[in-house]
């Protein structure tokens, strides 16, 4: 081997490693100037506090909350109907049908939809489509459904983690050994008992891992919502459905662009960044975890 | 259990057919009728976000057919003043498959501009972008150039450096070295583009204008490198998972004939993984294309045709989201937003379907030794 291709080499192998080691230093970077910016502001009275002073002062409480009740709702809608999908990917459909590759790509195009696309859907749909609906049926046209509110956004933000579930349910639920199905049946277990009894407990993990992923991503995602439910400023919590709610993604958004005096707001910015990026990154750190156990089991 | 006059059992063709039970026929019913939701939610998607648009291409319509059929122009007239009314839901999907039909007909005679009174149509393919003027304009180039342009700066930072980050991970790495850049990488992935957004309006913006020292703290190339950040982790994983699938033969009978290791790297295990690289190209382009946040919190939204990567920009994407909160629901510029959204939902969608259908089926032709 001549000298000049082993300096070749040197090179290539040198290249690669300099762009690994640049994503992980932008990640870190990223990670502590944001700590560093939110620090001096954040306390626990932040944290629990109602924004004052036209939003210059005071903590984001009512931010945490709407972002909470959000993804709450969020999950009650999506992790059921995401597990239910992921179950009939893996038990009932055929891999080679039709319809279970028709699913799957559907799962995956759900997957990379840009996601204002889902906030257009949300208000195209949801709000003038079905809440309009509701209105016009329920209430002879009284504007109570139709317009943005934590349902409709809830909602939205469910189609968009759908996928999320769905993958990780998926994925959990093949590492549950073929032997075990097949001794539940061979006992003369039906199908849907089978699932039931074994194959749902057995890929608890995984359901696990789906929704904190989803959780995650809904805490984070700000263009769905952006018409279809979140508020600049709102005085009180949302009680009803039917209400508008704070987000911590928005409210750190329009901080940061729309709000008249950004630069008086910024520790306020920082530390509202620093708690969302601190929420999803926990979240997906344990979702990280669980995952790596869970496929270390499967090996 | 001690029954000794119990018959012996005969195993009829009857007898071992599989019993009804209701339970069973139920959770499979409910459950492939759950699985179709998926497939149903892209359908309303399109069908919605497209439904909208759609009173552009009706007000145009109705100028032109006015001569070609009474009867049908006093129905649109109808759906006109149905859709500013928000309480004519109903009456409104009724028509739609009509104003389906015309819509088919309707993109070809706006490009043509049949010189309609209607400027609004005309103007969509028009360079300029004014939508709360006195005249309102609403041409989509500066919009798409901008988005192209964002695009392609995020791309050329994402694609090589996320590339390369992926060979180093899959060919050279060790093996904790690699545990922790992959769940890095993920947790990249994990961070929500607002953040992200957030990082390079106060940080990035301020960081390269030191740098370069150009006048806009606001341009394409903060937010095109915002949005490489976004699109790496995608590029990263896929790639990843494409080189990692090449075959190990492959890599042992290169090694073998006495390659090295980075050779092995760059001209066997590459060059057998492009088709799942282009698959993680495109649907970085996807990402990035579709990305709203960072472009708006990131790129100045100056609706602006220029090739300096230092102006200012204004995405698809980011219009959508800049402008629908404040728009007055039917009215033009509503609509136009609507159609903004189905073009980027047909665009990711292609992108998507190429990357699924024509890149994966090669990827696996070629490993199973089909094809050169």
């Amino acid at each position: 081997m001549s000298k000049r291709k082993s300096l070749t080499g040197g090179i290539f192998i040198g290249a690669t490693a300099l762009s690994a080691f640049l994503i992980i230093a932008v990640i870190i970077v990223l990670l502590v100037v944001i700590i560093l910016g939110g620090k001096g502001t954040f306390s626990w009275e932040f944290l629990t506090a109602f924004p004052t002073d036209g939003m210059m002062k005071g903590g984001i409480f009512p931010a945490i909350y709407g972002t909470a009740l959000l993804v709450l709702i969020m999950s009650v809608a999506a992790v059921p109907f995401g597990t239910i999908t992921a179950i009939y990917l893996t038990e009932y459909a055929s891999e080679k049908s039709i319809l279970a590759q028709t699913i799957r790509f559907a799962v995956r195009t759900l997957a990379t939809v840009p996601s204002i696309i889902f906030g257009l859907f949300g208000l195209g749909f949801f709000i003038k489509f079905v809440g309009g609906g509701m209105d016009n049926f329920f209430l002879g046209g009284e504007l109570k459904w139709g317009q943005p509110n934590i349902l409709w956004a809830s909602l939205t933000m469910a189609l968009l983690t759908l996928p999320v579930v769905i993958v990780s349910v998926e994925e959990a639920i093949r590492t549950v050994p073929r032997e075990l199905r097949e001794a539940s049946l061979a006992l003369g277990a039906t199908k849907w008992e089978t699932i039931k009894r074994i194959v749902l407990p057995g890929s608890r993990a995984g359901i696990m891992t789906g929704t904190i992923l989803a959780v995650s991503r809904g805490a984070g995602e700000v263009a769905p919502i952006l018409f279809t439910g979140a508020a600049y400023y709102l005085a009180t919590l949302p009680t009803s459905l039917s209400d508008q709610f704070m987000n911590l993604g928005y409210h750190i958004y329009i901080m940061a662009t729309q709000s008249a005096n950004v630069d008086q707001t910024l520790p306020i910015q920082f530390a509202t960044t620093m708690v969302l990026l601190m929420l999803t990154f926990m979240l997906n750190l344990t979702a990280v975890i669980i995952r790596a156990r869970l496929r270390r089991k499967a090996k | 259990m001690n029954n000794p006059d119990q018959k012996e059992y005969r195993f009829t063709r009857d007898s071992l057919r599989k019993k009804f039970r209701l339970s069973e026929f139920l959770s499979e019913k409910i459950i492939t009728g759950v699985a179709f939701l998926s497939i149903t939610i892209i359908v309303l998607i399109f069908f919605f976000v497209f439904k909208e648009s759609l009173p552009i291409f009706r007000s145009e319509k109705k100028a032109a057919v006015k001569v070609e059929s009474i009867q049908k122009q006093e129905q649109y007239g109808v759906d006109t003043s149905v859709t500013s009314n928000a309480s004519g839901q109903e009456q409104y999907g009724v028509t739609t498959k009509d104003t389906l039909m015309i819509e088919n007909q309707a993109p070809e005679r706006d490009t043509v501009a049949h010189g309609s009174e209607q400027a609004t149509l005309k103007s969509l393919v028009g360079k300029q972008w004014l939508p709360v003027s006195d005249n309102p304009r609403y041409g989509l180039i500066p919009l798409i150039v901008g988005t192209l342009k964002i695009t392609l700066i995020a791309m050329l930072f994402a694609a090589p450096i996320a590339i390369l980050a992926a060979l180093f991970s899959a060919s050279f790495a060790p093996y904790w070295l690699r545990e922790i850049i992959k769940p890095a990488i993920e947790l990249l992935a994990g961070f929500p583009s607002v953040v992200i957004g957030f990082f390079a309006l106060m940080v990035m913006a301020s960081f390269f204008q030191n740098i370069f020292g150009y006048d806009g703290r606001l341009n394409a190339f903060v937010g095109g490198v915002a949005m490489a950040l976004a699109a790496i982790p995608i590029i990263f994983t896929i790639t990843e998972d494409a080189l990692t699938a090449v075959p190990r033969t492959y890599t042992e009978a290169s090694l073998a004939l006495g390659a090295t290791r980075w050779q092995t790297a760059l001209f066997v295990t590459l060059p057998a993984a492009t088709p799942g690289i282009f698959a993680a190209i495109l649907l970085g382009i996807g990402r990035v294309f579709g990305e709203t946040m960072i472009a708006l919190m990131a790129t100045g939204n100056a609706a602006m045709i220029s090739a300096n990567p230092f102006e200012s920009v204004r995405t698809l994407a980011a219009t959508i989201g800049a402008e629908m909160a404040e728009v007055v629901f039917g009215d033009t510029h509503y609509s136009v937003l609507f159609l903004i959204g189905s073009l980027l939902f047909i665009f990711n969608f292609s992108l998507n379907a190429m990357a699924e259908f024509w890149v994966k089926g090669k990827l696996v032709k070629r490993f199973q030794g089909k094809q050169s």
